[in-house]
């Protein structure tokens, strides 16, 4: 770390306490409420002590969740391969991330090393997407400061349950990857991945009469389970590009970027 | 002073990126050198005396002057020799500035300090004096890896807990001695080191594949 940056701001105004605020702005002295409060003074009440969001929107976030082998890194790649020619783009990784899957984003994917981040989890992936987000918030507000600012960061969860889903605190939308060879049973098993992600995607469709996967149950008990909410199959041995994935991310950021 | 302020500060469940951190245990755990619960316990000791100690130390200073926190930040850098323990420990200042943020109104402390420095300007925020700061910080240097322990070694979590019951008295010992202290000038507060502790980060750092963040 370069030795300024550390206290680059400290005189960032959100930063400041309510005792260094001018005397006009501050809330009166210590006072209690009850008879069991200790002093105390309020935050002032007028003023947002959250930092002001940027004038411009900041990149669409969006979470890839879904089971060990279901395909969320291979979808990564193919959609890094889609949108990276048309979209400032970024990913945060939460999988257990070696070389190889570097160099599998890298061959397959043109998105240049420094567009990717590994965030390690503490074996616990769920965690670190839902219950405690900040070294994933870390990452995508280091991509930003590294690269500049972005259209779109995806985020990719470590492959996990049926249960695992995104905090909204970190995320703007979530796709939940299932995989036909995982069971043709899975979207009716339900959990919040595939009752709630916004987009659900049934991957390797072409290992389905592999592995006797019926893909009309598989749609009848997604539909069912999810409502409204869209679901595509996917096969990216067929289409390399993951099409009708690729284009969902396009219209969401499209409706975000005023024309 | 609200003791269950201080429970809030201070629960294992506070978003503040601690669950990613191991205190060193993935490398104790991998070099072989840590594998049953006697050889947590002793870990979690030794961790207590040097790391623990000196957070502590530095919590209950902060949180008496939080104006000092750029003197205590420099203070524990000079404490810090792995440059992988440095940014571990910035890392985590940092995740906890940005979840106290959220709870209350904070004094400027920087964009990442050292944890035991954001630890305490967040303690004096939340109106606890130095001995809360302090015990927060000494429980917090064996909660975390005891947590781990559990996941790496798949122990039995309530001999583990066990373990973190019995430490307990010594944690609010060293509270107590850092809240004593926090008038001492910097270079005279508590600089226990751990070596292996220093030397495993930075060998975790090089490692390709790593479940833990240090």
């Amino acid at each position: 770390m370069h030795p300024d940056d550390k206290r680059s701001d400290d005189k960032h105004p959100d930063d400041r306490h309510p005792d260094d605020r001018h005397p006009d702005d501050r809330h009166p002295d210590d006072h209690t409420h009850g008879p069991d409060e200790v002093p105390h003074t309020h935050p002032e009440p007028g003023i947002d002590p959250h930092p002001p969001l940027a004038e411009v929107p900041r990149a669409l976030r969006i979470g890839i969740g879904g089971p060990v082998g279901s395909g969320k890194t291979a979808l990564v790649a193919a959609l890094c391969r889609a949108l990276g020619g048309q979209l400032r783009l970024a990913v945060v990784t939460n999988d257990i991330y070696t070389t190889e899957d570097a160099d599998f984003l890298l061959r397959n994917g043109v998105l240049p090393a420094e567009r990717i981040r590994a965030v390690e989890t503490g074996c616990c992936p769920h965690t670190a997407i839902r219950d405690d987000i900040s070294a994933n918030l870390d990452a995508v507000e280091d991509l930003e400061v590294a690269l500049g600012p972005l259209d779109l960061v995806l985020v990719e969860s470590g492959g996990d349950n049926l249960t695992a889903t995104f905090s909204k605190g970190l995320i703007d939308r979530q796709i939940f990857v299932v995989d036909v060879a995982g069971g043709d049973k899975v979207p009716r098993k339900g959990g919040p991945g595939v009752t709630a992600a916004d987009l659900l995607v049934i991957n390797k469709t072409d290992l389905a009469p592999l592995v006797g996967a019926d893909l009309s149950v598989m749609d009848r008990d997604a539909r069912a389970r999810r409502g409204d909410l869209p679901t595509v199959f996917l096969s990216l041995t067929e289409d390399r590009a993951a099409t009708p994935v690729a284009d969902w991310i396009r219209g969401l950021v499209a409706a975000r970027i005023p024309a | 002073m609200s003791l269950a302020t201080l429970l809030v500060l201070a629960d294992g469940r506070l978003p503040a990126g601690g669950h990613a951190h191991s205190g060193g245990l993935e490398t104790a755990v991998s070099s072989g050198r840590v594998r049953t619960v006697a050889d947590v316990g002793r870990f979690l000791c030794g961790r207590l005396f040097t790391a623990g100690l000196v957070a502590a130390a530095f919590a209950a200073a902060a949180c008496a002057r939080p104006d000092r926190w750029a003197e205590l930040d420099d203070g524990l850098d000079a404490r810090t020799p792995s440059p992988a323990l440095r940014k571990a420990s910035r890392a985590q200042g940092r995740a906890l500035l940005r979840a106290a943020r959220a709870m209350w109104p904070l004094p400027a402390a920087g964009r990442e300090p050292h944890h035991p420095v954001a630890l305490g300007v967040v303690a004096a925020a939340a109106r606890l004096d130095p001995a809360a700061a302090a015990v927060a910080a000494a429980h917090g240097s064996v909660t975390g890896p005891a947590s781990a322990a559990v996941r790496l070694l798949g122990l039995d979590p309530y001999a583990v807990h066990a373990l973190l019951a019995g430490l307990a008295p010594d944690c609010d010992r060293i509270a107590a001695d850092a809240a004593a202290r926090i008038d001492d000038p910097v270079d005279a507060l508590p600089a226990a080191g751990a070596p292996l502790l220093d030397i495993g980060a930075e060998l975790h750092a090089t490692w390709e594949v790593r479940l833990f963040a240090s």
